[in-house]
């Protein structure tokens, strides 16, 4: 399959729904691809009831021009202007050729996990994690859930499982009380969000609710059956069927690094038009700054609107951008890392999931780069996506570079990336240039 | 109720779930892991989004794939580790 679309955006979350709406109502004809089987993203995931705003905005999606190709992911950039998809369907694997004018990164966020003893028993998942299977139809009536880790996530999470008759047994949450009291009345400016937290935690009031702590193993036999949980000098292990454990978020990089956009203080860096340093490729949403929904929607639009040529009608909701921007501050800051989480991992902790390489393999490396070659670590098929952000945390390594195919694909659209790439050999040689240069 | 249940093979076994349930989920209704790791250990899914590859299987033939981003369908076949 071959497209072209005026304006192309990757990842249907908020901040892609916004864009591509805003786009198509600008008479482009705008493409809107994401890997999951529906939009919505992580946050306005199907299989649980959705907020006025993510009803409105898919009803809007689905009243739009927009072409959407759900169930898609992209794994190479074969040249300019173009990016190779494969379908993640059931019933085949199609190649799609992807040729855009315009490009908005709507790439979201994912779950920063860090290793502890057990963390790769079965039942130990990320906090979204656990949300997103329960919203995929996993049963959790009666479950015995431990809620750990960091961020605003936790208690929405806490709720939702509350909700779904989950025994939320306890809900533990890094940083101390004092900075999130700080964080909650900084959010005092933000009524919507200070009532949306009070209802989380009525929602999930039987559940113990633990600042300063968090779990430092997770024990059973093949399966989880209890958590080890610290606060200060007490340890204490409460039983469990599910731990639901992640610190924040971190953003899909993947792709705005593979075509080459600016990354600063690891977000990726645009213009008050969200415009990255690649003319006519635009980022909106988690990728900038983790900000929340709200943020991502405004982001999306401007993008949308930015990308349609139509700043003038983004020049409101960049005044509304500016007012938001104080949330990412204090959101980063009431959720740093206690550096005591470093001195959780065992010896035999295993760090990276795909390869089984345990903490002790790691120690007396440099870089991420340099523990790759030497010992696998991030060199399975998640690409380092889990582990990378562990061994930032705990041993202060950068990202490793990023080079094609970003995601699995099979040999046939590896080979029809390679025709693309043919039709611009220029860009495939600039390609490979960049690459000896990360070497 | 959700609409009639959607019948798929999980390792040969008949599973029964709702529409709009995960591979992902069915495999876990199914048994207690995903697959097995490169030491030997049983693993489920972690990140629930596409991402840790943990939850992958051959479903309809085609190996590794992320079962969490795939809806079960009728008489689907899904094998894992």
């Amino acid at each position: 399959m071959k497209q072209h679309f005026d304006i192309l955006v990757i990842g249907a979350g908020p901040a892609g729904i916004a864009a591509a709406v805003r786009a198509a109502e600008s008479g482009a004809r705008a493409g809107l691809l994401d890997d999951n089987p529906a939009p919505g993203g992580q946050i306005w995931r199907k299989g649980a009831a959705l907020p006025a705003a993510a009803r409105n905005w898919i009803a809007k999606l689905d009243a739009s021009s927009v072409v959407r190709l759900h169930g898609w992911h992209v794994f190479a950039h074969p040249g300019s202007g173009v990016l190779m998809a494969e379908s993640t369907a059931a019933a085949e694997r199609e190649a799609a050729e992807l040729h855009y004018d315009k490009l908005i990164l709507a790439t979201g966020a994912r779950e920063r996990f860090l290793p502890f003893p057990g963390w790769t028993l079965p039942n130990v998942m990320g906090a979204g994690g656990l949300d997103a299977m329960v919203r995929g139809g996993l049963p959790m009536s009666g479950k015995r859930v431990v809620v750990a880790g960091t961020g605003p996530l936790l208690l929405a999470v806490a709720a939702h499982l509350a909700h779904r008759n989950a025994k939320v047994v306890a809900i533990c949450e890094q940083a101390p009380m004092g900075r999130l009291a700080a964080f909650s009345l900084r959010l005092l400016s933000q009524p919507g969000k200070v009532m949306q937290g009070i209802n989380y935690r009525w929602a999930s009031r039987n559940a113990r609710f633990h600042t300063g702590c968090w779990p430092v193993a997770a024990n059973g036999q093949g399966s989880l059956e209890s958590v080890t949980l610290q606060s200060g000098d007490q340890q204490w292990d409460i039983a469990c069927d599910y731990l639901a454990c992640g610190y924040h978020l971190v953003p899909n990089l993947e792709l705005p690094v593979l075509l080459g956009c600016r990354i600063q203080n690891g977000f990726v860096e645009t213009d008050k038009w969200q415009q990255t340093s690649i003319p006519g490729v635009f980022c909106a949403g988690e990728p900038t700054g983790i900000g929340g929904v709200e943020l991502a929607l405004l982001e999306g639009q401007i993008a949308g609107l930015a990308a349609a040529d139509r700043i003038n009608a983004a020049i409101g909701l960049v005044q509304k951008r500016s007012r938001s921007q104080g949330f990412v501050r204090a959101l980063a800051n009431a959720v740093e890392l206690d550096p005591r989480l470093r001195e959780i991992p065992s010896a035999e902790t295993i760090v990276c999931r795909c390869e089984d390489v345990p903490f002790h393999a790691l120690g007396g490396y440099s870089s991420s780069r340099d523990a790759k070659l030497h010992t696998r670590c991030g060199m399975g098929p998640c690409q380092g996506r889990i582990c990378g952000a562990a061994t930032q945390f705990l041993f202060g390594w950068g990202a490793d570079s990023v080079r094609p195919p970003v995601l699995t694909a099979s040999f046939s659209s590896l080979a029809a990336a390679s025709c693309a790439a043919d039709h611009d050999s220029n860009d495939i040689l600039n390609q490979n240039r960049k690459d000896t240069h990360t070497l | 109720m959700p609409d009639a249940s959607i019948s798929l093979l999980v390792n040969g076994a008949p599973v029964s779930v709702t529409p709009g349930t995960t591979v992902a989920a069915a495999i876990l209704m199914s048994g207690p892991r995903a697959r097995i790791s490169v030491t030997g250990e049983p693993r489920a899914p972690l990140c629930g989004m596409g991402i840790c590859f943990e939850c992958r299987a051959t479903i309809n033939g085609f190996a590794h794939t992320r079962s969490c981003q795939v809806l079960c369908e009728p008489g689907m076949d899904v094998r894992t580790a």
